[in-house]
């Protein structure tokens, strides 16, 4: 294009946020003033459809090529301007944005600083538009399959929804079965619906889905690609039990020579299994599978003289011979539910989780209540030798969360609420028990939580207001050393059982999906969603979404909730059948690249490859750029040493003199 | 933001505002039990600024022990222990201090121990023995430096005294600084004297880095956690001496003569334990000795009981008649069967051993820090 530049400079006022430090007339008039200017204008809010109106119109009448807006950051209004410019019939790639809002006004308390500040950061965008190329965007086919990591409720969900939409859907579980921790909860709050009951369907679904390839006791090895076109490997672990053949009858697991001897992952080591094993009795699959860290004939080469399972599987379903095995496919969008740890209470020492066993977490008593738990849903602990029920019970809130001690400062939002349905559980179970519950404060927010909280009080449940700080032993009773700080009274409260409310952290394995993905972590450690506002289930990786408490703690309703915004998301690109991918690539000038392949390690994105090609009649190494992976972030092009790749819309020729309009080069 | 030029306010420099009442800081506190100190309720109400003076004449601001069990708990990270810290300050400044305080404060800044006793006699503990005594000019490993407690206080100079031994025996590259170090100021520090605190952290810091040590090694865990929290700028790393210890027994240096067929139960000071971190070296050491059965308190480790020699309170008596902590620890070592109450801190010593001996257990129980129990099994 070798048009020349007319150049319109669209000055905004955005209400005061600008006006109020930045004399934006004074601004526009001496935009008029510079080279190729044909307009410069200001408007009080340009992002408004009068203030896209308004460059539309000077497009068309005085003929202007280029567009300078000078208002906020682009993050938000770039998109908003490029369409409107290209709808008057300008490439919309002729835009440049000064942000003169976030890097001027706002920073700025004397007018004359801002105004002569924004003069600077305009005339700079004038004089980089002037020499932007135009670009075109291009489109490349989307694989209309997902991938869901994680088959707790939200990836269940999640895959569900994309299923029934009609894709093909691949969920990849790492444990035997499905169901994540939801599977482990007895009631949920506030309405105490049987978590099982309402989570046994979804997790049959899942499973029995015409379109949902369902990898349970498997794990992603390596995504590469990008959105619309990723290539997933699938390690699919050795069960050691042929799945077609399992009919899941049990026998295996009560005649193990190791049986309740295993401590159950289920039960929370409160319960015992065998080595061959289903993780609870409503599993999905309902498959067996061998434990190989614990099988004698897996670690020790012996079982007997056959090992047991083998003797008596009617199916003929064990294979100790059996390997892992990998599956690979494509996708067009991946969703990460993997989930939470709970919080790990031995890193309170003062709370003596690791010394009394008559201290235990929510996870735990989860499991203690549960009709199919190891007690059978009897609440009964251990005094010395005797079994007893107890009397006097506590539970204490916020073990782990809104804690620097621990370095957890967030609230894990559940917290409140499962303690407040224990307790009820707990009165329920144990009508004569003194329970009572220690706070720092109530966070009763959700729908109907309020309610369920004023319910809980009234069945003559305690609230303390402390959190309390020690407990040990004395005789047979745990002392709960605390201050009631509603009457500034310190206690040493004298109780039988502890529950510790923990709360939830990000998982401790999630380094290895956050290098598949390419994810980062915000502060709290948890997966970073794209805004925390406006993007809430995206990722900075195109394609790839979050659900559930992968991104941070939350409770079931929300969980649910953003699984499915999940799978909406993820479905725009099923659904279109195509990605757009962004313009702004690096390019390499073939002609003088030296072949060096720094560029190649440098690239964040593995968007570079090196390739042969023919220069002159002599075959050379040149990078080439996979357009659809690049993300135009320039590293590569700092990297380079023969100036020979470069960012379109950010190239030397054209950022070099932005920089020197600014007047900070010498 | 704050500019370094604007002074801050109790409220800012206490942060104050950090705080939500939760009330962990009073619940762990030790010595509810027996004194009506509610740490939190001072943290509530010195946002008062008006009321600071009033806050800063009630006697219970002095039953505080510095133990720190209140900021380790803290959910938001304050100090509320150095909220009365600083009405201590006030008062220290007003003047009105006990005479003990008083004396003990002058005589840090006079002679650099708490002690009254005059810097000429600080290295009489090393009367008979042959130490070796820093200089600048020479490179040294382990530069050691003796707490004054353990300098002037003859019940507790053994554990210099067999260090020293123990260190020749062992080939170790070690120093002890001359007679010109001083107190470290840990209990200049929780007194509240704050100006003659801040002072002697800018002239130790000065003094110890004058020699090339490879680690300063303490001996007293009030000197280690001060040198480690309130000295920034000091070159050298700070260990306990439990660590160097460590080293030497995994590297099969230390060996002990015959057998000690005693049940021992160790106190974690909440100066090595609590704000140290230091759990396993001491228990490792006494696990060493042939024949020791090794007890353990309910209250251990991170949960230990404070014994109350801590935050000056060996110059302020309290009001409180009820039972001692100290006692109550020498109590439970009597029901676990004990004979011997093993410490890592010349404070605990003092403290248990008094009670010990108000209790009338002498010639049941002994009490030891943990150098004198290895004096007596150096083969010599």
């Amino acid at each position: 294009m070798t048009e020349k530049p007319k150049v319109g400079v669209y000055v905004c006022h955005c209400g005061i946020n600008i006006s109020s430090t930045v004399d934006v007339d004074a601004v526009a008039e001496f935009a008029q003033k510079l080279p190729d200017v044909k307009v410069a204008r200001t408007y009080s809010y340009m992002c408004s459809d009068p203030g896209q109106v308004l460059i539309k119109k000077d497009i068309e009448e005085e003929g202007l090529n280029r567009i300078v807006v000078a208002s906020c950051s682009p993050r938000m209004h770039e998109p908003t301007f490029r369409k409107a410019i290209a709808e008057a019939g300008v490439n919309p790639y002729f835009l440049e944005m000064a942000n003169i809002r976030e890097q001027c006004s706002w920073v700025h308390e004397e007018i004359e600083e801002g105004t002569a500040k924004a003069k600077k950061l305009v005339s700079a965008s004038i004089a980089k538009v002037r020499l932007l190329e135009a670009l075109e965007t291009k489109e490349v086919e989307a694989e209309p399959a997902a991938l869901v990591i994680g088959a707790g409720i939200a990836g269940i969900q999640a895959a569900l929804d994309i299923a029934d939409a009609g894709f093909q859907v691949y969920l990849v579980e790492k444990t035997p079965s499905v169901g994540g921790r939801m599977a482990q909860l007895d009631k949920t709050f506030p309405t105490l619906d049987c978590s099982a009951c309402i989570l046994t369907p979804k997790m049959v679904d899942a499973a029995n889905h015409p379109n949902i390839e369902l990898l349970s006791y498997s794990e992603v090895e390596e995504v590469n690609g990008f959105i619309g076109n990723f290539d997933v490997r699938v390690r699919k672990k050795a069960r050691y039990v042929d799945f077609d053949k399992c009919t899941g009858c049990g026998d295996c697991a009560s005649e193990c020579r190791v049986k309740d001897r295993i401590p159950s992952e289920f039960d929370q080591g409160m319960g015992k299994r065998s080595a061959i094993y289903l993780p609870f009795p409503q599993a999905v699959p309902a498959k067996y599978t061998i434990d190989a860290g614990h099988c004698l004939y897996l670690t020790r080469g012996k079982c007997g003289k056959t090992p047991k399972c083998q003797e008596v599987c009617g199916a003929g379903a064990i294979n100790f011979e059996q390997e892992d095995e990998f599956v690979e496919f494509k996708v067009g969008a991946v969703i990460v539910a993997t989930g939470f740890d709970p919080f790990d209470a031995s890193r309170k020492p003062e709370y003596g989780y690791d010394d009394y066993p008559n201290v235990i977490t929510g996870m735990e008593m989860e499991r203690l209540v549960s009709a199919s738990g190891p007690t059978g849903g009897k609440i009964k602990i251990f005094n010395g030798e005797e079994e007893i029920e107890p009397k006097e019970v506590a539970l204490i809130k916020c073990v782990g969360s809104r804690d620097s001690s621990v370095g957890n400062e967030y609230c894990s939002r559940v917290c409140c609420m499962y303690v407040a349905k224990q307790a009820h559980l707990i009165r329920d179970k144990l009508p004569d028990a003194n329970i009572r519950i220690y706070y720092m404060d109530v966070r009763a927010f959700g729908k109907g939580f309020e309610e369920f909280y004023d319910r809980v009080r009234r069945e003559n449940v305690r609230y303390i207001r402390g959190n309390p700080s020690e407990i040990f032993k004395r005789g047979n009773k745990l002392v709960v050393k605390a201050e009631d700080t509603l009457n500034s009274r310190p206690l040493e409260d004298e109780v039988d059982l502890v529950v510790l409310g923990v709360g939830l952290e990000p998982r401790a394995d999630m380094r290895g999906v956050m290098d598949l993905l390419r994810l980062s972590q915000s502060p709290d450690r948890f997966f970073l969603e794209a805004h925390p506002k406006l993007r809430p289930v995206d990722t900075a990786t195109d394609g790839v979404f979050l659900a559930g408490c992968a991104q941070g703690p939350k409770d079931i309703p929300d969980t649910v909730a953003q699984a499915k915004a999940a799978a909406a998301s993820a479905m725009i690109p099923l659904a279109r059948g195509k990605v757009t991918i962004n313009a702004q690539v690096a390019v390499v000038n073939e002609a003088t690249c030296r072949g060096c392949a720094y560029c190649v390690n440098i690239c964040p994105y593995t968007a570079i490859e090196m390739v042969t090609v023919n220069r002159f009649g002599n075959e050379v190494e040149v990078a080439r750029v996979n357009e659809a992976l690049c993300k135009g972030c320039g590293s590569c092009s700092a990297a380079c040493l023969s100036d020979s790749i470069q960012p379109k819309s950010f190239r030397d020729s054209q950022i070099l003199p932005q920089i020197a309009a600014l007047g900070v080069m010498r | 933001m704050l500019m370094s030029s604007e002074i801050q306010t109790f409220t800012e420099k206490y942060d104050l505002l950090g705080c939500i009442q939760c009330g962990r800081c009073t619940g762990g506190c030790p010595v509810t039990v027996r004194a009506n100190l509610n740490v939190r309720q001072f943290v509530n109400d010195a946002y008062d600024e008006d009321k600071l003076e009033e806050l800063a004449r009630l006697a219970e601001i002095w039953d505080c022990t510095a133990c720190h069990t209140c900021a380790v708990r803290c959910p938001k990270g304050l100090k509320p222990l150095e909220v009365l810290i600083g009405l201590r300050t006030m008062i220290v400044e007003s003047g009105k201090v006990e005479p003990t305080v008083r004396d003990a404060l002058q005589s840090v800044l006079l002679e650099g121990n708490p002690w009254e006793k005059s810097r000429a006699t600080r290295l009489d503990w090393m009367e008979d023995l042959d130490v070796k005594i820093a200089d600048p000019d020479e490179p040294v490993e382990n530069l050691f430096f003796v707490c004054c407690t353990i300098a002037y206080d003859p019940r507790v100079r053994a554990i210099a005294r067999n260090m020293v031994e123990l260190l020749n025996k062992a080939g170790v590259d070690y120093a002890f600084l001359p007679e010109d170090e001083s107190c470290c100021g840990s209990e200049v520090f929780t007194l509240g004297e704050e100006g003659l605190f801040e002072m002697q952290v800018e002239d130790s810091t000065e003094f110890l880095n004058e020699y090339q040590a490879g680690r300063i090694v303490t001996l007293s865990p009030h000197c280690f956690t001060t040198y480690k929290t309130h000295y920034p700028d000091l070159k050298s790393p700070v260990i306990h001496y439990t660590q160097l210890l460590v080293e030497l027994l995994n590297n099969g240096k230390l060996t002990w003569k015959g057998e000690l067929p005693k049940k021992i139960v160790y106190h974690d000071p909440c100066y090595l334990g609590k704000q140290g971190n230091i759990y396993d070296e001491p228990r490792e050491l006494l696990k060493s000795i042939p024949g020791v059965e090794l007890l353990e308190f309910e209250r251990r480790r991170e949960r230990s009981l404070c014994c109350e020699g801590g935050g000056g309170k060996m110059w302020v008596e309290s009001e409180s008649k009820k039972e001692r902590l100290s006692e109550t620890r020498i109590k439970d070592a009597r029901a676990l069967g004990a004979d011997v109450v093993a410490v890592a801190c010349p404070f605990c010593v003092l403290t248990l051993e008094d009670s010990m001996k108000g209790l009338g257990l002498e010639e049941e129980m002994r009490v030891v820090e943990i150098m004198e129990l290895l004096g007596e099994l150096m083969e010599k």
